[in-house]
């Protein structure tokens, strides 16, 4: 093995009392636990119960636009900006950017170090406490008469509207104070806290990922903190800053905005790299290519994340020269992220390749984000954002990327790490249905929409021209069908929780740190501190599966 | 603590002085103070020469960048301590110059823009 | 120090899980203050016995005092751009329109600017002494100097109180409740600086109101609005009282005109001019001051929250050689407020 930890595979269930879930118990012990475990697991549940409300709005939009104008009874276009507005706020805020660090990430990144935990434990208890209260904001938003500004926040319409834009903005500000513990807490774990021999590279690349994604985190999110503020006060008080009634430039929001917001598509996608990073080498059990470039690909995405912000501005009263600087910095980008796509690729090239749960998803996420890494080249280029700027063709992008790119790889990295969070196996078979089912909403989802776009239908409306009518209506079907694999999934996963612990130490075969511990882990993480003397994803030649436990052991020499 | 290299593989330098850290003087941070009341001064003393409107703002920054970087170095130790703490404030002072360069070079493309539409309707408080 | 790291596991093993003794048992783990005891319901803080503060995911008390060093620089990092929105917004406004800035800086009391500086560059100098303290154990020095601290942060409170409330008195707010009492030219601050700007103003206001009341505080629109709509009517008497004021303009020295022209209240076209009037945007920089200064005032309230804190812990002796990391963070955020100042005084208070 990797390391000189010893643990007993062949009986690697631990004791109730031993293993983080078992060893205390009331619901006290979870809200005041300084476990990162524990942390991750109520963050887990926390950003699925979000995803399940962003995704009942986003049903609710897709059946409005089943036809056009009024379709369902009592839905005006009014609350139809509502349910997108809250959509896109709660899928971005409480959803995909908690999504794989805050959960996956508190779960798995210190027993990839193999530490004890993260450094500062009572930092990351408040960052979830953090994180409740900006979701009350939130919610509380819904039921002040929720705003209906997009989760943009655009002055001045932000400014105007009637509807409850403080709340949803302060339970912005607040998830971003969340987010920013958490990244902070990950970049000192990451630099204090790894295990003896343990070097940069020989971390693990979801390590990697998140050291990448916290520094975005740690630089970009206050920005978006006091912007939020400043629009909070702006809207309270009337200080002039944005709003141009009184003599303040609205066009200085959007770049306050997008310095964050920029960044921010980063926090949700990098961390999905991290999570196929793991996958890929795994079940193609082949150590990964380029390792150095996908760990530094990372980086370099994190940095230039910061340079593209005003591609969101072409059309919105930005500059030209801005416009030009930002389009050709946003070339740049598809660099590292190519890098990354082709050393994945490389990868599975005459690998053993393993078709199982997670593997699925990271292939579907090959597919998926390719297609909105490619769309996202067309949109950089200004001449071409002026026509689609706005419509449809952009939403494609996005969710391609988002919903595509980070929620897949989130499901891929939950069905992954689920055996050793929770030390139960779910059935294979139906979370292989889930995953062919959620593949093919997705894209019957969201690939009308690219014609939609670049036919001309608008982003945000209500209402829509009737040529359009048979795409909005794949759309929905596809939507639906997406919701289904959700469904699927909730099913194959929660039923799993009812059983025994039966997940071995190491179901799939993996090399990194986490595998060699008991699932679901003792508190204490590592019997003995792992020492580490070789890279992460080495020695798949020495691990043999065996029948018995149902995972994979140390060949016997 | 001279024996507390962790096992693990932080980057710890050798600390120096007593404990974990450097001690800092007493005289030095008496004297960091004298200076930074002496800049005070200066600076507010500058405001009544005129140096042009660019000029006096450009003093002034220059003279407060000397203060905190006093502060930086010998009060926040900055001076002794681990490289990577300076680059990470470098890191974020560099990005706030970014950002405010960015936007600010931005604002003043566009402005003929915003100005020809504060001839077209002048704004008046209401 | 290896010893102590083998060990760790083994201790904790026994302490939080097969036995736990009965400090960490389940009766505490309910207890709602389990976050004021430091060995919370995991029993985190445990298992070292050599290091009573060292906190049991880490080796060594050097290992623990870097990483929370590290945090506290990511934090500082943090607070900068945090920051750093406001200082964009003032920059924005700043560059494209300076003379707001020039007018609204005269309403600014640059001694009491002054001396809020020192008063925090004096606390800066008595919290990175306190480290100095802690470092070597110095408890009654200590203790000295976090209570000079917190009397320089309550000093800097108070005279930014009467500032506050000085600038309520004048009408010098943001947004709509921009109203001044007084004019730029009634300042002395600027009848100090500029005496022949002053008197060149009272004589051009006392034409352009000859024959009114001077607006009351309260109907905003009228200073500048009535002459205006006067000349558009086209009547004799204003149009002599806008020749006379070009009179009195031709005739002016430049270093009368210039600081008027500076702080927007007459056009730079001077001969354009028909009579003094506020930048029409004047409010904004209030705005940005408020804003500004008021987000900084609640970081100088939570540093003294913190000092609080360090206050009893230091009280308590609890502070050492091995263990010195608290007073060290709290300092150096305490530092931050103070180079966030150093930039804000010379940026609103000293505008030339």
């Amino acid at each position: 093995m990797a390391t000189t930890t010893t643990t007993d595979f062949a009986s690697p269930v631990p004791s109730a009392t031993d293993n983080y879930l078992g060893n205390e118990k009331g619901i006290l012990s979870w809200l005041l636990t300084l476990d990162h475990k524990r942390i991750g697991v109520m963050y887990l549940f926390s950003v699925l119960a979000s995803f399940a409300l962003g995704g009942l709005f986003a049903l609710l939009v897709r059946a409005e636009l089943w036809t056009p104008g009024p379709t369902l009874p009592r839905v005006d276009a009014d609350m139809y900006n509502q349910f997108f507005t809250l959509h896109g706020a709660i899928m971005v805020f409480l959803v995909i950017i908690p999504g794989i660090p805050a959960a996956l990430g508190n779960i798995i990144l210190p027993l990839q170090l193999g530490a004890k935990d993260v450094a500062f434990p009572r930092l990351n208890l408040m960052s979830y406490h953090v994180w409740i209260l900006g979701a009350c904001f939130m919610l509380l938003s819904l039921v002040m008469g929720a705003a209906d500004t997009g989760w943009t926040f655009y002055t001045p319409y932000s400014t105007m509207t009637e509807t409850a834009v403080i709340p949803a903005a302060f339970g912005a500000f607040v998830l971003g104070f969340s987010s920013i513990f958490t990244g902070l807490n990950f970049i000192v774990t990451i630099h204090k806290m790894r295990p003896k021999g343990m070097t940069w590279f020989r971390m693990p690349l979801f390590v990697w990922a998140l050291y990448s994604t916290a520094l975005i985190q740690v630089l970009a999110t206050p920005v978006i903190a006091i912007t939020l503020l400043m629009l909070i006060v702006e809207r309270a008080f009337g200080i002039g800053i944005f709003d141009p009634a009184l003599g303040g430039d609205p066009v200085l929001f959007e770049h306050f905005f997008w310095f964050y917001s920029h960044p921010a598509v980063y926090i949700m996608i990098v961390p999905a790299f991290g999570v196929i990073s793991e996958i890929i080498p795994v079940f193609s059990r082949k150590a990964i290519f380029g390792y150095k470039f996908i760990a530094l690909s990372s980086v370099a995405i994190a940095i230039l994340g910061f340079l593209v912000w005003g591609h969101h501005m072409f059309v919105s009263g930005q500059s030209t020269l801005a416009g030009t600087i930002f389009s050709a910095i946003t070339f740049l980008i598809a660099i590292p992220t190519a890098i990354k796509t082709f050393n994945w690729l490389s990868t599975m090239y005459k690998g053993r390749i393993h078709l199982e749960t997670p593997m699925l998803y990271a292939l579907a996420f090959l597919w998926v984000f390719t297609i909105g890494g490619v769309t996202g080249m067309f949109l950089a280029v200004m001449s071409v954002d002026v026509h689609l700027h706005d419509t449809y063709f952009v939403v494609a992008h996005f969710h391609y990327v988002m919903m595509g790119g980070s929620i897949t790889a989130f499901l891929g990295g939950l069905h992954y790490w689920w055996p050793k969070a929770f030390g139960r196996m779910y059935k294979e078979s139906t979370s292989r249905l889930a995953a062919v089912v959620v593949f093919l909403g997705l894209n019957l989802t969201f690939f009308p929409q690219f014609i939609l776009g670049s036919r001309g239908m608008p982003r945000r409306y209500y209402n829509y021209l009737e040529e359009f009518e048979g795409l909005h209506q794949l759309s929905t079907i596809g939507a639906f069908m997406l919701g289904l694999g959700f469904l699927i999934t909730a099913y194959s996963l929660l039923t799993s929780l009812k059983k025994k612990f039966d997940a071995p130490a190491n179901p799939w075969g993996g090399t990194t740190l986490e595998w060699q511990t008991a699932s679901p882990p003792p508190y204490y993480n590592f019997a003995t501190p792992p020492e580490v003397n070789r890279g992460p994803y080495d020695g798949y030649d020495t691990l043999e599966y065996d029948e018995k436990i149902k995972g994979y052991v140390p060949t016997k020499a | 603590m001279a024996d507390s290299k962790a096992p693990s593989s932080h980057d710890s330098q050798d600390s120096h002085g007593h404990g974990l850290a450097h001690t800092t003087p007493v005289w030095l941070l008496v004297g960091i103070l004298l200076a930074l009341l002496f800049l005070t001064v200066v600076t507010v003393g500058v405001t009544a020469l005129d140096f042009g409107a660019d000029g006096n703002l450009i003093i002034a920054m220059v003279i407060a960048t000397i203060k905190a970087g006093l502060v930086v170095t010998f009060f926040m130790h900055l001076a002794w301590d681990k490289r990577f703490n300076a680059l990470a404030f470098a890191a974020g002072v560099l990005f706030l110059i970014l950002f405010l360069a960015m936007v600010v070079a931005d604002r003043g493309e566009y402005k003929p823009y915003v100005d020809r539409y504060g001839e077209k309707y002048p704004f008046k408080l209401k | 120090m290896t010893d102590t790291t083998s060990e760790t596991p083994k201790t904790s093993g026994t302490n939080g899980h097969s036995a736990p003794p009965p400090s960490t048992g389940e009766a505490e783990a309910s207890h709602a203050a389990a976050h004021d005891h430091d060995h919370g319901a995991n029993g985190h803080d445990h298992g070292h016995g050599k290091f009573p503060h060292l906190a049991h995911h880490f080796d060594t008390p050097q290992q623990q005092f870097d990483a929370g060093k590290l945090g506290i620089w990511l934090f500082l990092v943090q607070e900068v751009l945090f920051f750093a929105g406001l200082f964009c917004a003032y920059t924005v406004y700043r560059a494209q329109n300076p003379e707001i800035f020039v007018y609204a800086h005269y309403h600014l009391d640059t001694t009491m600017g002054a001396v809020n500086t020192c008063v925090l560059l004096l606390s800066s100098l008595t919290a990175a002494w306190a480290v100095r303290n802690a470092q070597l154990g110095e408890k009654n020095k200590l203790v000295v100097n976090i209570v000079i601290t917190l009397l320089c942060a309550f000093a800097f409170l108070g005279v930014k109180y009467k500032e506050y409330s000085h600038k309520i008195h004048e009408g010098t707010l943001w947004g709509h409740h921009f109203n001044p009492e007084h004019e730029l030219w009634e300042l002395d601050s600027f009848k100090g600086k500029h005496p022949e700007a002053a008197e060149l103003a009272e004589k051009i206001s006392a034409i352009q109101y000859e024959g009114q009341a001077k607006p009351s505080r309260g109907n905003d629109a009228a200073p500048k609005a009535e002459p205006v709509a006067a000349v558009a009517a086209g009547t004799s008497p204003t149009e002599s009282k806008e020749r006379r004021i070009q009179r009195l303009l031709m005739k002016a020295p430049e270093e009368a005109i210039h600081p008027l022209v500076a702080a927007g209240i007459i056009k730079h076209d001077v001969l354009s001019t028909t009579g003094l009037e506020r930048p029409p945007t004047a409010h904004i920089f209030f705005g940005i001051y408020f804003f500004m200064t008021g987000l900084h005032g609640i970081h100088v309230v939570a540093g003294i929250i913190v000092w609080f804190w360090m206050l009893t812990k230091a009280r308590k002796g609890q502070f050492g050689p091995n263990y010195f990391g608290p007073i060290d963070y709290a300092a150096l955020y305490w530092h931050l407020v103070d180079l966030v100042w150093i930039y804000l005084f010379p940026l609103l208070y000293l505008i030339h």
